[in-house]
């Protein structure tokens, strides 16, 4: 079963809600609404969350991505469609069931932290286990933990006002954390960090999210981030534009708008070697170095480098799948390659894969 | 022109409406609050008397010596030894005038009187954070309570009530309690928003929130209302002389009377040293306050 599932979501502001949504259905854009005041955040998502995945949802401010975030814990009502946690569906809870649910199923992280500015770093931390009744040693033994988790130890009784702002994030982490919930919400939680602070903490959650194998949905506006640490990414405004992994979002954009946003992308880190190999073609390959098919473009520079001959790219069982040369990771880095859709798609559906962008760039 | 406007208004307007009924409804609901509701004005007369002449004698039981040191130790306790020895060296100035027996009446009226405005003034105030209707009735009402002139509304309660201090701690109560409301609403509404999302997303309930969250970020701004009570219901009590309120009141409405200049500024330099006394120590427990002390770190 999904840890999160969504179906024909949508939610509207203003006045005229529910005809804009059936405008909506019927096939108008969002901007062409007959009713002036309303503002549509939420178009249309059918989506699914397994258990144990850190799911992205990635736009601009106004992309509908906070709206949508609070929809999965009931802070906010849907205009229409269905949410289901764990396959019970939201909108079938009494305000207390919901409350039970958050509790005890989901709990979140905030883009300003939302700490309790009298409370030392320990008693913020147990505060979710508070509002669930524990008591007041165990609690806060669990918070202790909770905060040696996130890195907080020496730490446990400061107050937020003297953390710096990426400690106070990870108090907000060990908050949830401490919370125990299979379900971890996560609204721009790192965007108010220094960008060196929040490469930590991006390095961290993974670290911790491989130990736990929590489910994450993690909204943000930065499409590197998003790529950095998403199983699957959402790109919305509004709607979904495009929902696959990084890979996919990156190789095949689905239109111009996510075309734009890839533009931006350190596409070394994201691309893997088997995404910029070549076909073996009829060489003999038993002399090449071998790389994992994994393994991020940016560290294939020094073994294409150092060695004369191609890297041969491997999968788990060690059978050959492509070989990576200077030539084809730079072919891979170049934007115009694969920002265009149009010459994109022709590329994809071209059964030798890049002749069609390598003529049209001849003449030019 | 003008003169046309004039009668055109006088005729179709003005002379057609009745003379302006307000004053003549409070008046006939004043008289019939007297006869209906005695037994309700008795009670409180009564329950509020004793109060205050409780805590006048409890705080005349000691020799004034002896209270100066106590006021002194209590402002040291609030802020600290500085204060501690400001407070203390007022507090012997007022010992040292005639008056310390008006003095402590007086005080004795600010506490009761500002008690209760208090007591009413901070559910009011979460209910206004709470509910637009209840924040969009309580204002006009506030307004009325705190720009009606003390006077128009003194009369009338002494009639309800008896001579005496209640009429003035009444009076008090009615002045002072404004300001309590709009700080606790205004404190409870800049609460950050985000940190009563994250009460909400662990699944706090609603009173849970307002207890744990709310009302201890809000706690400086209400301690703030909490000062403005005092202040303003000392103003109050000293005007309240003037219908027998006692106290210091009392002393200055009759120095007036006799042109005794002394005897006023010896009355007034009290009032004066009490409103210190009383701002300070409110102060310095604001500052004590969970949220104001993490707020002072960050600096």
């Amino acid at each position: 079963m999904s840890a999160i599932a969504v179906d024909s979501l949508y939610k509207v502001f203003g006045k005229g809600a529910r005809s804009a949504v059936a405008q909506l259905k019927s096939g108008t854009p969002r901007d062409q609404l007959t009713a002036k005041s309303v503002t549509a955040a939420v178009i249309d998502h059918n989506w699914s969350i397994e258990p144990g995945e850190i799911f992205v949802v990635m736009g601009l401010s106004g992309s509908g991505k906070s709206t949508l975030i609070r929809m999965l814990n009931g802070l906010i009502k849907p205009t229409s469609g269905t949410i289901r946690i764990g396959g019970v569906e939201l909108g079938s809870l009494s305000n207390r069931e919901l409350r039970r649910l958050r509790r005890e199923k989901i709990s979140m992280v905030f883009q300003h932290f939302a700490l309790l500015p009298h409370r030392t770093v320990v008693e913020n931390v147990a505060f979710g286990l508070e509002i669930k009744g524990m008591g007041k040693p165990e609690r806060l033994e669990r918070a202790r933990e909770a905060v040696l988790l996130a890195g907080l130890a020496g730490h446990e009784d400061k107050l937020p006002a003297q953390l710096s702002g990426g400690m106070k994030q990870r108090v907000g982490l060990a908050r949830a954390l401490a919370a125990d919930t299979e379900i971890l919400l996560m609204d721009e939680a790192f965007s108010a960090l220094d960008p060196l602070i929040r490469q930590e903490m991006q390095d961290q959650l993974l670290d911790l999210q491989s130990k736990l194998g929590k489910t994450i949905v993690f909204i943000t506006h930065d499409l590197n981030e998003a790529m950095r640490i998403g199983d699957r990414i959402a790109i919305c405004d509004g709607e979904v534009k495009q929902l696959g992994t990084a890979e996919d979002i990156l190789m095949h954009p689905a239109d111009e708008y996510v075309a734009d946003f890839t533009a931006d992308v350190d596409r070394t880190r994201v691309l893997t070697a088997e995404a910029v190999m070549e076909p073996c073609g009829t060489r003999d390959t038993s002399a090449f170095t071998t790389v994992e098919s994994d393994v991020p473009v940016n560290e294939l520079y020094e073994p294409v480098l150092n060695s004369k001959a191609p890297l041969l790219v491997v999968d788990d069982n060690a059978d050959p799948l492509g070989v990576v040369t200077p030539r084809s990771i730079i072919k891979s880095l170049s934007h115009d390659a694969v920002a265009d859709p149009a010459s994109d798609a022709a590329a994809g559906a071209a059964p030798e894969p890049g002749t069609a962008t390598e003529e049209e760039r001849q003449p030019a | 022109m003008i003169d046309y406007l004039r009668n055109w208004l006088w005729t179709y307007i003005w002379k057609p409406l009745p003379d302006m009924p307000f004053g003549d409804w409070m008046e006939s609901f004043i008289r019939w609050a007297r006869d209906a509701w005695a037994a309700g004005f008795d009670a409180v007369d009564t329950g509020l008397e004793f109060l205050y002449l409780h805590l006048a004698d409890g705080l005349l039981w000691l020799p004034s010596g002896v209270m100066v040191l106590l006021f002194a130790a209590l402002a040291w306790a609030a802020k600290g030894w500085k204060l501690g020895l400001g407070i203390g060296l007022g507090m012997f100035v007022v010992a040292w005038t005639p008056y310390w027996e008006e003095t402590m009446q007086t005080l004795s009226m600010v506490l009761v009187s500002a008690a209760i405005a208090i007591l009413l003034a901070i559910p009011l105030g979460i209910a206004a954070a709470e509910s637009k209707a209840v924040s969009a009735i309580a204002r006009p009402v506030l307004d009325f309570m705190q720009t009606l002139p003390a006077f128009v509304y003194l009369i009338p309660v002494v009639m309800l009530f008896s001579v005496g201090v209640v009429p003035g701690i009444i009076a008090t109560i009615i002045f002072a309690m404004p300001p309590g409301v709009r700080l606790t609403e205004l404190g409870l509404r800049q609460v950050d928003g985000e940190v009563v999302e994250a009460g909400q997303a662990f699944g706090a309930s609603p009173a849970r929130i307002l207890a744990r969250i709310k009302l201890p970020l809000a706690l400086p701004t209400i301690m703030a209302g909490l000062n403005q009570v005092i202040m303003l219901a000392l103003s109050m009590v000293v005007i309240a002389g003037l219908v027998g309120g006692g106290g210091l009141g009392s002393v200055i409405s009759g120095s007036l009377g006799r042109l005794d200049i002394a005897a006023g500024f010896n009355a007034g330099l009290a009032v004066v040293l009490l409103a210190i006394l009383l701002d300070r120590v409110t102060q310095g427990l604001s500052d004590r306050t969970p949220v104001a002390r993490a707020a002072k770190l960050a600096r």
